[in-house]
């Protein structure tokens, strides 16, 4: 006896259709045995009885069964289905099975107008924005609380935690954040050279580099790669805190989730940024140095000069002031959104990925508005 | 060797499975044969899962053989591991459904990536295996994190049987199910056992489990299967651990 699945169809007299099936209906031969019901099932036509013969089928399974079981749902006038004969004893019990299965039609799904989906999707998206907002103050609100209690009652601090926190997100980011801070100066210098040269303004370059990088790049660069480094890794552990229900266990036990693991790791966060911003500037003003030295002819040591002259505290003033500001929202929307991830693993990614996206965007706003205030005081 | 080794659907030899300098199964040696539930008992930390897992190819070994369905499990490749994959349905302890997909698509997921089969029969099979655990063609387009704990255990047994598997592990079924539950999910795996005829490797805590559905049982102490065979073979083991637990204070319930 072959192995492939057979189905062959006799008509008989008075519109009485025999089917004899034999051979291994099982799911390895899938496709052969759906082609074979559809054969049959397509040569049809009216009939008043069908009756299938089971006894050749040597093996059969429930992707077996269940076809062998729509071709009987066929069969037959007026609904009736058709008969099985021949069953293996120890088939029967899967044949049976098969019958109660698929009885209820699927419910139909209604195709969605796309006009209306669109306009949907817009509504959704305004009102989420809405909703972030609100996660937002509340995590600044509860952050606040939490801050004013540690205050009333310094002990209550996390203080190893903390420490910890700012090893990592500190300590951990300098070698990445010299190097790319160094790569960007010397980028920005050669750049300045390359263009300033051409209408004898060499010089300036140092003004330009000064001034840049100690009141926009350095802090914006490390802020970035921050959010990018240490917001998504806050997003992610909080993140799986809350998937294996770490957070509701803390919170059971009387203490505050905010207190525990959420302010040590903005304050640390706090901490780390302007340190990273003034050890990344001084990298950036090295690289600018090194390649007016090779590339732009300058010797350091009028370099050094220029530089001097160029720069004021101020400008220096301007960018570490905006470091702690830009590390707290980084800080907030990562704790925010890690607690916002529901039980999927899917999930732990979109937020992450939203932590990130929507505090760069927030540390690029905040030095806007910066800019602005900095400008209206005369700074 | 004699005729019931021959039956034998997984056969494991003289295994020994180790981390680090701790020896977890310590040369064991276990026979399931075809068409049987065999229960798999012994103490929390004993090594039941790691024999479970060590079996279905997720831990290596430091020695001995396992033959699962005639086929050796030897320096295993991918490949391999998906040839047999095909043959061996797993029901993890958390279900392991994948998160991100509805109850349908990971029914349909071992099926589409190993048969060749027409979307309408993949539609009418899942439905169909979902139906045949219990579960409603309604519950096909949730997600894994809107079923309850009964309906998550359903939903992987359904995944697991998905190709129609000769073997079937399972990784305490009834764990995290209340009793009542916990029967109802035991009579289906022998009901379904029995129209499907696969074989069970059933690691268990639950004593109703192992008096109801289980046609063999094994216990692992000291890194050993200690004893095996049917209840009555069990209940009649001197081996302390073996008395403290099936004749123990919890028990006294199965002995009335």
């Amino acid at each position: 006896m072959s192995d492939e699945p057979v189905l062959i169809s006799k008509r008989r007299l008075g519109g009485r259709v025999d089917i004899t099936a034999s051979g291994a209906w099982i799911a390895a031969h899938a496709e052969a045995m759906e082609q074979q019901v559809n054969t049959v099932v397509a040569a049809l036509g009216k009939l008043q009885a069908m009756q299938i013969d089971l006894a050749g089928v040597r093996e059969l399974d429930t992707f077996g069964a269940w076809l062998l079981e729509r071709l009987a749902r066929q069969g037959g006038a007026q609904g009736a289905e058709a008969r099985f004969t021949g069953v293996p004893g120890h088939y029967r019990g899967l044949l049976e099975e098969m019958r109660e299965v698929n009885r209820r039609p699927a419910a139909a799904v209604a195709k969605p107008n796309p006009l209306l989906k669109a306009l949907a999707t817009i509504g959704r998206t305004t009102l989420s924005l809405h909703d972030s907002l609100r996660i937002f103050l509340d995590m600044l609100g509860a952050l606040s609380l939490a801050l004013g209690r540690v205050l009333l009652q310094p002990r209550s601090l996390r203080l190893t935690s903390a420490v910890h926190h700012l090893y990592r997100v500190g300590w951990q980011a300098v070698p990445i954040i010299v190097l790319i801070t160094f790569l960007i100066g010397c980028i920005i210098s050669q750049q300045g050279f390359f263009h300033f040269r051409k209408f004898g303004a060499d010089a300036y370059v140092v003004d330009m580099i000064g001034i840049l990088v100690l009141r926009e790049l350095g802090v914006l660069i490390v802020a970035i790669m921050v959010a990018g480094r240490s917001g998504s890794a806050y997003t992610a552990e909080l993140g799986s805190m809350k998937m294996r229900e770490e957070i509701d266990a803390l919170r059971t036990m009387g203490f505050d989730p905010v207190e525990v693991l959420i302010l040590p790791r903005v304050l640390a966060l706090v901490l780390a940024l302007p340190i990273l911003t003034f050890i990344g500037s001084m990298a950036a003003l090295y690289g600018g140095g090194l390649v007016a030295w090779f590339y732009g002819d300058m010797n350091p040591s009028i370099f050094i000069a220029r530089l001097r002259e160029a720069i004021s505290v101020t400008h220096f003033q301007v960018g570490m002031i905006k470091a702690p500001f830009m590390a707290l929202v980084i800080g907030v929307v990562a704790c925010s959104e890690g607690l916002q991830v529901k039980g999927s693993a899917e999930s732990l990614g979109l937020q992450t990925t939203t932590s990130v996206v929507k505090s760069i965007f927030l540390v690029i706003v905040l030095d806007g508005v910066f800019a602005v205030f900095f400008a209206s005081i005369g700074m | 060797m004699d005729a019931s080794s021959e039956q034998a659907v997984i056969r494991v030899r003289d295994l020994v499975v180790g981390f680090g300098k701790t020896i977890v199964l310590d040369h064991l040696s276990l026979d399931v044969r075809r068409g049987e539930i065999l229960g798999f008992v012994g103490a929390s930390g004993a090594g039941k899962s790691v024999l479970l897992r060590t079996i279905i190819g997720l831990l290596p070994k430091r020695a001995g053989t396992i033959t699962v369905a005639g086929m050796n499990l030897e320096n295993v490749t991918l490949a391999d591991l998906r040839r047999i994959g095909r043959r061996w349905g797993i029901l993890f302890q958390q279900g392991a459904l994948f998160s991100s997909l509805t109850v349908r698509q990971n029914v349909q997921f071992p099926m589409r990536e190993n048969l060749k089969i027409s979307p309408t029969l993949m539609e009418e099979m899942a439905i169909a295996k979902l139906e045949m655990v219990g579960l409603s063609p309604d519950d096909a387009d949730k997600i894994p994190a809107e079923l309850s704990g009964g309906m998550t255990k359903r939903a992987a047994l359904a995944r697991a049987l998905a190709l129609d598997p000769e073997i079937l592990f399972l990784d305490e079924p009834t764990s995290g199910l209340d009793p009542i539950s916990g029967g109802e999910f035991d009579s289906l795996i022998k009901t379904l056992q029995r129209t499907l005829g696969f074989t069970v490797f059933m690691v268990t805590h639950d004593l109703d489990s192992l008096h109801t559905v289980c046609d063999r049982i094994a216990v692992l102490a000291d890194g050993k299967v200690v004893v095996e065979g049917p209840m009555s073979t069990i209940l009649a083991s001197e081996h302390p651990w073996v008395k403290a637990y099936f004749r123990g204070k919890r028990t006294r319930i199965h002995a009335q």
